[in-house]
């Protein structure tokens, strides 16, 4: 038993963290070839266009990833949290239905007219397909992010005896205190990945001295995109998503936070130090005092609760993991800004192409946003454990009951095989395309 | 308000078939028929914009699934564990056999991923149709051993196949000779399907030749139904009692045999479009048939001590099924705009789309 739920929580983490590493460039990239697309047809310059083109030979086969890697988290929900669905199928069913049927729809019946179709259509039936396709993405990761939030903070249910979870108020699951800066910081973080893509992509032709005139573009439209986004994403989006969990999942955002003994007058905000669960402590610590509890509740002096205040059984069941993915979330996040800032000002004093060092670091932040992203969502779901649907059923409930740990081994060992395959032709063809370069694209 | 969503489902699933089907079909052609490299691009051209949409169908069905019958996506997608990650193995090599190819030009490149796509399509054939006989064959609800359940009365595992690969054993598998049965129907008839889709929406080489194909598979489909129907008599004494008493679902198995009889003419068609046309009839048909036999069942207890899986005993509660009813017909609205348009752009014959080619 314990081996089964072991096993089936690795192959949904798996399974999860390898889907989410496309969604998010597709999210964030959609919008970005819209705009590319939207300033050709504004000025009508070809470089826009091709801009346009090139990005969507990678979107492509970023797409049929997220396709191909999407489809196993859909069954998954049944064949390996059968107690979990058969229990509140009827509420996060909704969302999950609504996503089939709303999203992937719309996304795949126009990629391929996005894809296939700009002789066919025309510039400007082209962009409406391209919109389309970056709506359908971001409705899709809305529903998700929904689905997503009652699980964090279950509204509009109501419990039979049987222990079924039955909805009584639809619009409550999208009204959602959770929701909405869950889903507009997740959206901006996914544009931050996009924006480094880019950039990334355009530092490098710039370094290389191949295809300039690209490689200005990108570097320029990564910048601009990238500072935007990695403000909002600290600013207001993070500060309200992390409030909502002081608020409804306090001992969560105390073992985030690292702080073990509750302080009184203002808590510290931890920058560097190591879980020690042993002694319950942080080892070689290095704090800000009182910061926390400002940045908390704007008062210098709130108190805020630690971990000594709760029930060590509604302890998240991985502390110092918890810990961990939150600081380096955080620490990205700060680092981003700082580089999109510095980069901009260079933009705007018409230095950036020729500054060596930002172009270099642009170039290595690369894997970054993606990391922050991962680890952003290992701070949801760790944050949450032990629970499935937090403070109503325990994950431990949820797995399927029939299906034996051999089994599930088998399985997520196939998984593991098969998407590293994907992984590896994956990278090889993107690295194809960049180097052939935007010129290449057009014939 | 069970009975408009289990309509909804089953015809979500039908659409699936019918839809996917002619990719996998295209996918089989692809394997066995298509030497030349005129051919295949041919018969990728023919689904390429197209498979990714068809695929949602069946998303979108899981979802529908998940949402209005929460325990029948449970007790299934746990006990019929090992075949549905399987099938989403086979889905994956599908995509990336059809998407990857055309970005590199070496030729063990090509072969390589020509063999995934087609394999992968067979596969994935016969594994729809074994999954459709075990829907009708049933599984041991509660896992009942010497009359007592070990289980919750809806859940089951069933391995993939038992020593004696008997549809009436007690501990049951996957794969028996019944279920073979039907993989085998889903392979003839999903190839005839594909086959039409091709001489539809091309003007290959190979069309004239598809023709005989069609014709010869259309004989062994017939046997092939044939000798099923004899044997679910067998499995399940009463498969034919919901028609006895509601003899206007006899209009099903009529469409069927339309389809299946109607495709004898193949060779004489004047439309390119016909073929596809009847061969769509008899997937309609055979699964509305097969669906209204079982009716209310939806997955049959073997044994005598759990009750079967009904419309009416797996579904959600009231609320949400009657709130759903208003964002389902929105998007179903908008599902058919999509088709009607995506189909207008890509209208007749795609010799010349270029698909895979980068
Ligand atoms: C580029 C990626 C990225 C960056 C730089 C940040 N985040 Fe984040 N964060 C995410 C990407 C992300 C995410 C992947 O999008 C998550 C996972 C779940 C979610 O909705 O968004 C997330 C979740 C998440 C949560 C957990 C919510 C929950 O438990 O459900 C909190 C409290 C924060 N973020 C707060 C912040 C703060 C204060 C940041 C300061 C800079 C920050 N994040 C930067
Ligand atoms: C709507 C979106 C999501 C839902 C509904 C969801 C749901 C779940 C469920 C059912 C589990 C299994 C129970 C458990 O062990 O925690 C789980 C675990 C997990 N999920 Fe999510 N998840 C979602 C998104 C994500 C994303 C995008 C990621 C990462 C990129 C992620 C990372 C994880 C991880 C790492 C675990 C394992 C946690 C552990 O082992 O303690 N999840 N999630
Ligand atoms: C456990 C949760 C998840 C499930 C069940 C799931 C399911 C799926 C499926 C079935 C697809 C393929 C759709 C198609 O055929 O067009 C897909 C793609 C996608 N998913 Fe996920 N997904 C999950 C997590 C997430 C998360 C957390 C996000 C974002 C916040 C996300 C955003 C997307 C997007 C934008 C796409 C379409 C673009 C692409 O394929 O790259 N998904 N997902």
């Amino acid at each position: 038993m314990e081996d089964m739920l072991f096993y089936d929580r690795m192959q949904f983490a798996f399974t999860i963290t390898f889907h989410y590493l496309f969604p998010q460039l597709t999210m964030g990239l959609s919008l970005m070839i819209v705009y590319f697309k939207w300033k050709f047809l504004k000025t009508k310059i070809d470089k826009y266009n091709d801009a346009a083109k090139f990005w969507m030979k990678i979107f492509a086969l970023n797409f049929a990833m997220g396709v191909v890697t999407g489809i196993p988290m859909e069954f998954q929900f049944g064949t390996n949290w059968a107690k979990f669905s058969e229990l509140t199928g009827g509420i996060i069913g909704q969302t999950l239905a609504m996503e089939g049927m709303f999203s992937f729809f719309l996304e795949s019946s126009f990629l391929g007219l996005f894809i296939f179709g700009e002789k066919l259509l025309g510039h400007k039936l082209h962009f409406v397909t391209g919109f389309l396709v970056f709506l359908g993405s971001w409705a899709s990761g809305f529903l998700i992010i929904a689905t997503h939030s009652w699980m964090q903070h279950p509204v509009g249910y109501e419990i039979l005896d049987n222990g079924k979870f039955i909805l009584n108020n639809f619009s409550a699951l999208f009204t959602n205190e959770w929701l909405w800066p869950s889903y507009l910081h997740n959206q901006a973080a996914s544009l931050v990945t996009s924006s480094f893509v880019v950039a990334a992509i355009g530092a490098f032709y710039l370094l290389n001295n191949k295809h300039d005139e690209y490689g200005r573009l990108f570097v320029k439209t990564g910048v601009v995109f990238g500072l935007i986004s990695s403000l909002i994403v600290a600013f207001p989006t993070g500060d309200l998503a992390a409030k909502n969990v002081v608020k409804h999942q306090p001992v969560t955002f105390a073992a985030m936070e690292g702080i073990f003994e509750s302080e009184e007058g203002g808590a510290e905000i931890v920058l560097i130090g190591q879980p020690n669960m042993i002694d319950k402590k942080l080892d070689n610590k290095i704090a800000v005092p009182n910061i926390l509890s400002f940045l908390t509740y704007q008062k210098w002096d709130a108190p805020i609760k630690g971990l000594n205040e709760f029930d060590e059984k509604d302890y998240p069941t991985n502390i110092p993991g918890l810990y961990y993915a939150y600081h380096i979330m955080v620490g990205l996040g700060t680092i981003f800004i700082g580089l999109m800032l510095i980069a901009a000002v260079q933009l705007f004093r018409k230095k950036l192409y020729n500054t060596k060092w930002i172009l270099w670091s642009l170039m290595f932040m690369l894997p970054f946003p993606y990391i922050a992203n991962t680890t952003g969502w290992y701070t949801a779901e760790l944050g949450r454990q032990p629970w499935l649907v937090y403070n109503l059923l325990r994950t431990a409930d949820g797995a399927s009951p029939t299906v034996s740990a051999g089994n599930t081994l088998f399985t997520l060992l196939g998984f593991i095989g098969l998407y590293l395959l994907l992984g590896l032709l994956f990278l090889m063809l993107v690295g194809k395309i960049i180097n052939k370069g935007p010129e290449l694209i057009k014939h | 308000m069970e009975l408009f969503w289990y309509i909804v489902l089953m015809t979500m699933l039908t659409i699936y078939v019918i839809l996917d089907g002619y990719d996998f079909g295209a996918g089989i052609i692809h394997l066995f028929f298509a030497k030349k490299e005129k051919d295949k691009k041919a018969i990728t051209n023919a689904i390429g914009p197209f498979w990714d949409a068809n695929e949602v169908w069946l998303i979108a069905a899981g979802g529908v699934l998940f949402f209005a019958f929460p325990t029948l996506y449970a007790s299934s997608f746990s006990g019929f564990y090992l075949p549905l990650i399987m099938i989403l193995w086979l889905l994956i090599f599908r995509a990336i056999g059809l998407e990857l190819r055309g970005q590199v030009h070496n030729k063990m490149w090509e072969a390589i991923w020509d063999k995934a796509f087609g394999m992968a399509s067979l596969l994935l054939a016969l594994f729809f149709g074994i999954a459709l006989g075990n829907v009708v064959r049933g599984v041991n609800l509660g896992m009942v051993t010497n009359g007592v359940s070990t289980q919750e009365a809806h859940y089951f595992f069933l391995p993939l196949w038992n020593s004696t690969f008997s549809p009436q054993a007690e501990h049951l598998g996957i794969i028996d000779w019944f279920t073979i049965l039907l993989g085998v129907i889903g392979v003839v008839s999903l190839t005839i399907h594909g086959a039409n889709w091709i001489i539809f929406k091309t003007n290959s080489d190979l069309n004239s030749k598809l023709k005989k194909v069609i014709f010869s598979l259309n004989f062994l489909l017939l046997g092939l139904v044939i000798i099923s129907l004899f044997i679910w008599h067998i499995i399940e004494p009463q498969p034919f009692h919901n028609f006895l008493n509601r003899p206007w679902l006899f209009i099903f198995p009529i469409i069927t045999f339309t389809g299946l009889f109607g495709l004898f003419k193949v060779k004489s068609f004047k439309k390119d479009g016909s073929g596809f046309l009847f061969s769509s009839l008899f997937l309609f048909g055979g699964l509305t048939s097969t669906v209204a036999s079982i009716f209310p069942k939806l997955l049959p207890s073997t044994n005598s001590v759990n009750p079967d899986l009904t419309v009416y005993n797996v579904a959600a509660h009231e609320y949400g099924l009657t709130v759903g009813l208003n964002w389902f017909i929105i998007a179903a609205i908008l599902v058919v705009i999509y088709f009607v348009i995506q189909y207008k752009v890509f209208k007749g014959k795609m010799d010349d789309i270029g698909y895979g080619d980068h």
